[in-house]
């Protein structure tokens, strides 16, 4: 099998926050009704994790699980698991319909850490990341700049961002420019 | 800008996170239909000065289309609704029937 590398091998930048391609990441797109119960046992038995509220992440030991639509739910994981993975929730939820895909390698991922993340994000996306509306623990789907991203605060220094592969590279010149030194309102 | 409330993920969500969609509650007529029924499908829209019902869909966040009732020479808007379902909810229907007494009604 060929050698799987992310999109910038793990690059990072220094400026008012520190950005990190967070590097190979597995991650699963399981659709399905979120009522069902085989749903939320099957999510259990992989990541282990009860199922997210409306708009919100779970995070784990063994990975998270992200509310996506009324319907989809994003799984993380380790790289290198997520094919079993698939496996297990393929065979736990037979007879039902649903569709869990392996979509790892069609990602990318950045951890922004430092005082300012809110507000590196807040130059792009349409939302309101003021700590009052923007809580820790909410996945957010948007955009930042001009492409579709999904972000989320671990605690109030550690943001993630989620975006197709494609753009990878495009996003972390965006990051950058948005981190640069002394570029920041400090406003949140 | 304008800002519209998905039913569906409860977002306040910006314009540009959103993709319009034209008419709500419109029938649509395929290709066995007769060629009145389908020009009209095409091309008829009421397109009324004031209250429109629009079709959105949430396209940068959780997906899902949409209903907004809103109005276009104002641009103020009465409400959000389910894609599940063929004509607006009354509670809806007598909002706007309330803010524009003369309104011709769905």
């Amino acid at each position: 099998m060929s050698k799987a590398v992310s999109v910038l091998g793990g690059a990072t930048y220094q400026g008012e926050v520190t950005i990190t391609e967070a590097g190979l990441r597995g991650m699963i797109t399981l659709r399905g009704d979120l009522s069902d119960e085989k749903l939320a046992a099957a999510v259990k038995s992989v990541v282990g994790l009860a199922l997210p509220e409306t708009r919100a992440i779970k995070e784990g030991k063994q990975g998270a699980v992200a509310w996506m639509s009324p319907d989809e739910l994003l799984l993380l994981c380790e790289y290198q698991h997520a094919d079993a993975l698939v496996a297990k929730l393929d065979a736990a939820l037979a007879g039902a319909h649903f569709l869990a895909i392996n979509v790892s390698d069609a990602r990318a991922m950045f951890t922004l850490s430092g005082a300012g993340v809110r507000e590196v994000i807040a130059k792009g996306a349409p939302v309101d990341l003021s700590r009052r509306s923007f809580k820790l623990g909410e996945i957010r789907r948007s955009r930042i700049g001009q492409i579709a991203a999904a972000f989320w605060l671990s605690d109030e220094e550690t943001l993630s961002v989620i975006c197709f592969r494609s753009v990878g590279a495009h996003l972390f010149d965006w990051l950058k420019n948005a981190a640069e030194h002394g570029s920041l309102p400090r406003f949140l | 800008m304008l800002i519209l409330h998905c039913p569906y993920c409860g977002i306040d969500a910006d314009e540009t996170d959103l993709a319009p969609g034209g008419e709500a509650h419109i029938t649509r007529h395929g290709a066995e239909a007769s060629d009145d029924a389908f020009e009209a499908y095409l091309f008829h829209k009421k397109n009324p000065r004031g209250v429109h019902f629009e079709r959105w869909r949430h396209s940068f966040g959780c997906g899902k289309w949409f209903h907004a009732a809103r109005d276009t020479m104002t641009l103020e808007v009465f409400g959000t609704y389910s894609a599940q379902t063929v004509s607006p909810p009354k509670t809806l229907i007598n909002k706007i029937k309330k803010k524009r007494p003369d309104w011709e009604g769905f």
